[in-house]
């Protein structure tokens, strides 16, 4: 078991004749997605390494039966092309785009309440299920199969952290970046309620930042959950009032730091790894109890 | 990005929202003469882009346009320390030369997004003149709040309920009403991240009237917003954050430390000052170098180095994914072969290409530590920058 994605995945990608959608397509297809089509307007009938182009998602949708999207339209265009997905009926919705202005989500999360179609990111790494499918731009072999759940706000601290899972031993069930802007399409704790019910997953870490409140709304579901959570909140150095980045990452006022966000989920019950380099072992000491 | 008091103040004033007389000022003599066409008694106010400048001597009441000119001139080209900037302080170029109110009561009205409602929200309170943090922390049923659909707007009762919940007297009411409508119609064509009024005072006379505002226009939106954009005061910003970005090194920012990081990743990037923080070190600065495979990127952020006098020492940081470890190895050596480096740099390196990155490294000759893992290499920059 996994959660969002696994081998029955049937994935398109949006914007797949641009440079990183055409890279990260093959690079899905090759750990072994199902990458049953891509979308780029004007381009229907072409091929990009043999998955055949659709000028629209309605059209992809009919053709090839997906059930999943990946993302890589650029920012202007994004929210469009998550709204055209959601509206052919896809699912499960991935946006690796980064730098869409804040109030084009307050548009499309408007319009994808409607539809109750899941989105995760904008602005995030994607998802990968490792040994089964990945839709996402991360390096699929420091990923191993196994029961810890990863849910982060970052893409390269979710690489690092799996690493050191991955050279433990401790394999992943799967590992979600839920993306770095202000308003994202899936939360902490929608991700944690997700892993809870998963029979494969054992125990999840949980990637925070600095800036606005979601790790203490993920610290309210903590409470109630029976499997372990390991958490640690990037940032606690960073000064008041900086974009740290990401454009959700600022500390307001006094509100927002890594030291209140890691006191509340402490509080509600998760383990808290004192370094990010003490992510891996951290989790290890909590399976062994 | 962040805009001046003034410049938000013109955009209020062209919303429809009445705001006080004044005009902005560059000279002692400019402030005088604006201070003459107030009638004399006026507030002296720096435009800087921080908060807490009244108590750190930024705003100043002038009884006479004598008064005024001497306050500008202390004012002016200075550089103005508050509790929000570094030690360093904010240069003030212009001064706000302001109508002097008299206060009946302070109010405070907000509007920013709810992230995780995922729609605007505004807010009002009347602790008005207070951080709104610390209201939210210490007394949040202080704050009223309306959530507003964006298909539907900001709608009159969003309007009566905070403004009945502020107490308003009736003359007020329908000048706050009408207000929180415009600021909302502003907050969305202007692709604003925060709209702040604080205060918002009812004047002894009954009017309505924005005494400090601040407007944040969302970084992400800028491309469509040309007209914003262009009130950018690069004067507020650090010099070294103005030269990395004018070598096209984004996501740098200036701290207060002596290790150089150079990291590929936002969350990475503060997790790694975390770490050299924790070894006992203090970090100069956050960089995030990007996912853009170019050997130059990696060349100007050395030059930002080499210009950063205080550094002792660099830590690079790289977990290749979408950036390949091999192209920033390479730019090291450019850099090398184009600056005279003279700290110490320690490097740690995984992910995407590590092999042939490492090889490139080893093969140039470069001097550098090598660390194994996040911590390890932490620990070796905080020793040898302690040297």
């Amino acid at each position: 078991m996994s959660i969002l994605i696994d081998k029955n995945t049937r994935l398109i990608v949006q914007g797949i004749t641009g440079g990183e959608g055409s890279f990260h397509a093959q690079r899905c297809l090759e750990y072994g997605t199902k990458v049953v089509g891509g979308v780029t307007p004007g381009k229907g009938g072409a091929q990009v390494a043999g998955i055949p182009v659709f000028n629209t998602v309605d059209r992809a949708v009919k053709e090839t039966e997906a059930n999943a999207s990946l993302i890589f339209v650029p920012a202007a265009f994004a929210p469009d092309s998550i709204m055209e997905s959601a509206d052919a009926g896809i699912p499960l919705i991935v946006c690796i785009t980064e730098g869409i202005p804040t109030l084009d989500m307050v548009t499309v999360m408007n319009y994808l309440r409607q539809k109750g179609t899941r989105l995760i990111g904008p602005n995030c790494p994607g998802v990968i299920s490792p040994g089964k499918s990945k839709a996402g731009i991360m390096a699929g072999d420091i990923h191993l199969p196994g029961s810890v759940g990863v849910v982060s706000r970052s893409g390269t601290l979710t690489y690092e952290t799996v690493a050191q899972l991955t050279a433990l031993g401790l394999g992943q069930s799967t590992c979600v970046g839920i993306g770095g802007d202000p308003i994202i399409g899936s939360s902490f704790a929608e991700i944690l309620q997700l892993f809870q019910k998963d029979r494969a997953t054992k125990a999840v870490v949980l990637i925070g930042e600095i800036g606005g409140g979601k790790e203490q709304e993920a610290a309210e579901f903590i409470k109630i959950m029976t499997k372990p959570v390991i958490a640690f909140v990037a940032g606690a150095t960073a000064p008041p009032g900086r974009r740290m980045g990401h454009a959700g990452a600022i500390i307001s006022g006094s509100s927002g730091t890594a030291k209140e966000k890691m006191a509340v989920l402490k509080a509600a019950g998760a383990i808290i790894a004192p370094t990010p380099s003490e992510i891996g072992t951290t989790v290890r000491q909590a399976l062994a109890r | 990005m962040k805009i001046h008091e003034y410049q938000a103040k013109q955009i209020l004033a062209q919303a429809g929202i009445r705001i006080p007389k004044g005009s902005v000022a560059s000279t002692p003599a400019e402030a005088r003469q604006a201070a003459g066409e107030l009638g004399g008694k006026c507030v002296i106010k720096a435009q800087v882009h921080a908060g807490g400048r009244g108590k750190a001597g930024g705003i100043k009441i002038a009884a006479n346009p004598q008064e005024a000119e001497s306050l500008a001139a202390q004012m002016l080209g200075k550089r103005l320390v508050t509790h929000q900037t570094t030690s360093e302080g904010v240069l003030i170029s212009k001064v706000l030369v302001e109508e002097a109110v008299e206060v009946q009561r302070e109010l405070y009205l907000g509007l920013t997004i709810d992230g995780q409602a995922g729609v605007p929200v505004m807010m009002a309170s009347t602790a008005g003149g207070m951080e709104i943090e610390e209201v939210a922390r210490t007394e949040p049923e202080k704050i009223l709040k309306a959530s507003i659909s964006p298909t539907s707007g900001f709608l009159a009762f969003h309007g009566r309920r905070l403004a009945f919940g502020l107490g308003l007297e009736p003359a007020v009411m329908s000048q706050a009403t009408s207000l929180m409508s415009c600021l909302y119609k502003l907050f969305v064509s202007h692709d604003l991240s925060l709209a702040e009024i604080n205060p918002l005072v009812v004047t002894k006379d009954g009017r309505l009237l924005p005494l400090d505002c601040k407007l944040n226009i969302d970084d992400n939106a800028l491309f469509r917003r040309p007209e914003l954009a262009a009130l950018r005061d690069p004067g507020q910003e650090d010099v070294l954050e103005l030269q990395a970005l004018s070598l096209g090194v984004r996501n740098y920012i200036k701290l207060d430390g002596n290790i150089g990081c150079m990291v590929n990743g936002a969350g990475l990037a503060m997790a790694v000052l975390d770490q050299i923080t924790s070894a006992g070190g203090r970090p100069a600065n956050f960089l995030d170098i990007g996912t853009s495979n170019n050997t130059e990127r990696v060349v100007n952020a050395f030059k930002v180095f080499v210009a950063d006098t205080r550094v002792k020492a660099v830590l690079i940081n790289i977990f290749g994914g979408m950036a390949r470890v091999d192209v920033i190895a390479q730019g090291m050596v450019e850099a090398h072969q184009q600056m005279k480096i003279n700290f110490p740099i320690v490097v740690r390196l995984a992910g995407t290409n590590v092999e042939a990155g490492k090889s490139i490294l080893e093969k140039s000759g470069l001097k550098y530590t090598s660390a194994s893992d996040m911590k390890d290499a932490a620990g070796k920059v905080v020793a040898v920058a302690k040297k």
